[in-house]
């Protein structure tokens, strides 16, 4: 029992970070058709934005204070909100029109951009970095539990960042905006929607959340370094793929499930060597028998 | 209140409109009729920025607005149902009602206009929370009409409104059309195969061949036009 509820813990964290990253691929997804491969390298330099901005922020509000912390997750957020937009700005935009593969070579393309040009000397560099600490960490101790407050804090924040989510994209005028989109740009244009705006807005959101998750992943990592983002990058790709991609909600649990796959597997001695091929083996197992996801729905479209 | 002057449209190398010219006056319902493929709807799509024209002139009141994007003369004064309807078939009905009233800022008016998109099309109000993609081809054309009054234009333009529907509710539909045009005095450009229904209820009509205008006059003419009748009314 505590094994499980330890185990719990863990892979709702994990699954937590896996959840936010997801949501930018399904949100991009949704309006452009394609997956964004720089998606996973958006976390990166999340994670290396707070790398940087964390001891100027310390000097203000005390080194791993809750006020850093926050600080340093909002500009973190916002840096790669910009980046975001000008990543769809420079390399997407100008092929919206095109075949989708040109687009999702273009994305690859990027993607290896990012990761190689911070793995040189004069940027990031290659070396591992140590993260600094941001928040204050306790291990909380309950019986036999064992967990970090990291591990709650994470958890409890991605709670909020989903259901904010969820309120601008169900309740909001943008958010049926992007629905409208995503459902047909000419339709939304003829309605008076600026659809580069609406795109670039997904892009920030989604490149913001990403940040976040960044940042969750590498309080929890060893280190930081330009790869960094590709492991996360690809569970959160299959997350969305999981949960239905183009369904937000489905991201979310989807991130969720595979969270959890990841933890009770890595955690069973004589498996944890498998769990990556036994995760990977329920995916293909669920595609198999729901194809478009556990919240995805087939489309059909009425003529 | 709308007048396009020789106005040509590629696609690629292919010539959809070469040299097109009407006028769309003020409070009266206009319509283009012609075979598929005439052009009728890349007519419609270049008004409403869709497709970029080549050249020539599209006036909205007093305002050139060829070349602009599709959002730009939306806020102009402009509305278009288009072709196969286009409602947000994930979005509720109330939804599509509010996307068609996107960029209006009058939360007042927006009521008072709500009430009569429901009053002309009673079975919208009985939808209301319905996702539209689960209405029925005419139910969806209903919205598509309403969704477009909802942005208060100045022009309407309705973009086959027969297509795939049942007859029934097609006679429904187009009375609605003849009932807004003299309720809210809107000026109405109609693109329409079934050229019968379209020649009833307007007041002029241009007849479209391969690009071009071949034919134009008061709508009660060219229902007695031989060429027309031979090629568009059956005889």
């Amino acid at each position: 029992m505590d094994w499980f509820l330890q185990q719990l813990i863990n892979g709702l964290a994990l699954g937590a970070i896996y959840a936010l990253i997801a949501l930018g691929y399904t949100m991009v997804y949704g309006v452009l058709r394609f997956i964004n491969f720089a998606h996973a390298d958006v976390l990166m330099l999340g994670a290396f934005a707070a790398y940087y901005l964390a001891p100027s922020v310390a000097k203000v509000f005390g080194p791993s204070t809750v006020p850093t912390a926050l600080t340093v997750m909002v500009l973190s957020a916002v840096i790669c909100a910009v980046i975001g937009m000008l990543i769809e700005f420079l390399a997407y935009r100008p092929l919206r029109h095109r075949p989708r593969l040109t687009v999702l070579i273009t994305a690859i393309g990027v993607s290896l951009f990012i990761e190689y040009t911070g793995q040189h000397e004069k940027v990031f560099g290659a070396a591992t970095k140590a993260f600094p600490t941001l928040l204050p960490q306790k291990e909380i101790i309950v019986g036999a539990l064992r967990c970090s407050s990291n591990d709650l804090v994470v958890v409890g924040f991605t709670a909020v960042l989903l259901a904010a989510m969820w309120y601008i994209v169900q309740r909001t005028k943008v958010g049926m905006a992007m629905r409208a989109v995503s459902f047909n740009e000419q339709a939304a244009s003829l309605m008076g929607v600026n659809v580069n705006a609406i795109i670039s807005f997904t892009f920030a959101i989604g490149s913001a959340l990403a940040a976040i998750g960044g940042i969750f992943f590498a309080m929890r990592a060893p280190g930081i370094e330009p790869l960094m983002g590709v492991q996360p990058g690809l569970r959160a790709f299959i997350a969305a793929v999981l949960g239905g991609i183009g369904n937000l909600p489905g991201a979310a649990l989807g991130g969720v499930v595979l969270g959890l796959i990841e933890t009770f597997f890595g955690g069973m001695p004589g498996l944890s060597d498998y769990r990556d091929a036994i995760a990977f083996a329920l995916l293909i197992l669920i595609l198999l028998f729901r194809p478009a996801g556990l919240l995805g729905k087939m489309q059909t479209e009425k003529v | 209140m709308l007048e396009i002057r020789d106005l040509h449209v590629n696609y690629g190398a292919i010539s959809a409109l070469h040299g097109i010219s009407l006028r769309v006056p003020q409070g009266q319902i206009v319509t283009l009729i012609g075979a598929n493929g005439a052009g009728k709807s890349t007519t419609l799509r270049a008004v409403s920025g869709l497709v970029k024209p080549r050249s020539g002139l599209i006036n909205l009141e007093g305002e050139e607005i060829a070349g602009m994007a599709p959002h730009t003369i939306v806020g102009r004064g402009l509305a278009q149902s288009p072709e196969g309807r286009m409602v947000f078939a994930n979005l509720t009905v109330m939804e599509n009602l509010r996307m068609g009233a996107y960029l209006r800022k009058d939360k007042a008016n927006f009521a008072k206009d709500l009430d009569y998109v429901f009053c002309i099309f009673p079975r919208l109000k009985e939808r209301e929370w319905q996702a539209a993609g689960t209405l029925s081809g005419g139910e969806q054309q209903m919205l598509a009409i309403g969704r477009a009054l909802m942005s208060k234009p100045k022009l309407l333009m309705l973009d086959e409104p027969s297509l795939g529907i049942a007859p029934l509710l097609v006679k429904t539909i187009f009375e609605k059309i003849v009932e807004i045009n003299k309720e809210l005095g809107l000026t109405i450009l109609l693109v329409e195969q079934n050229a019968n229904l379209a020649l009833e209820v307007s007041h002029y009509g241009y007849v479209l061949e391969t690009g071009k205008i071949i034919l134009e006059n008061t709508s009660a003419e060219l229902r007695v036009n031989e060429k027309v009748r031979a090629a568009y009314l059956g005889g």
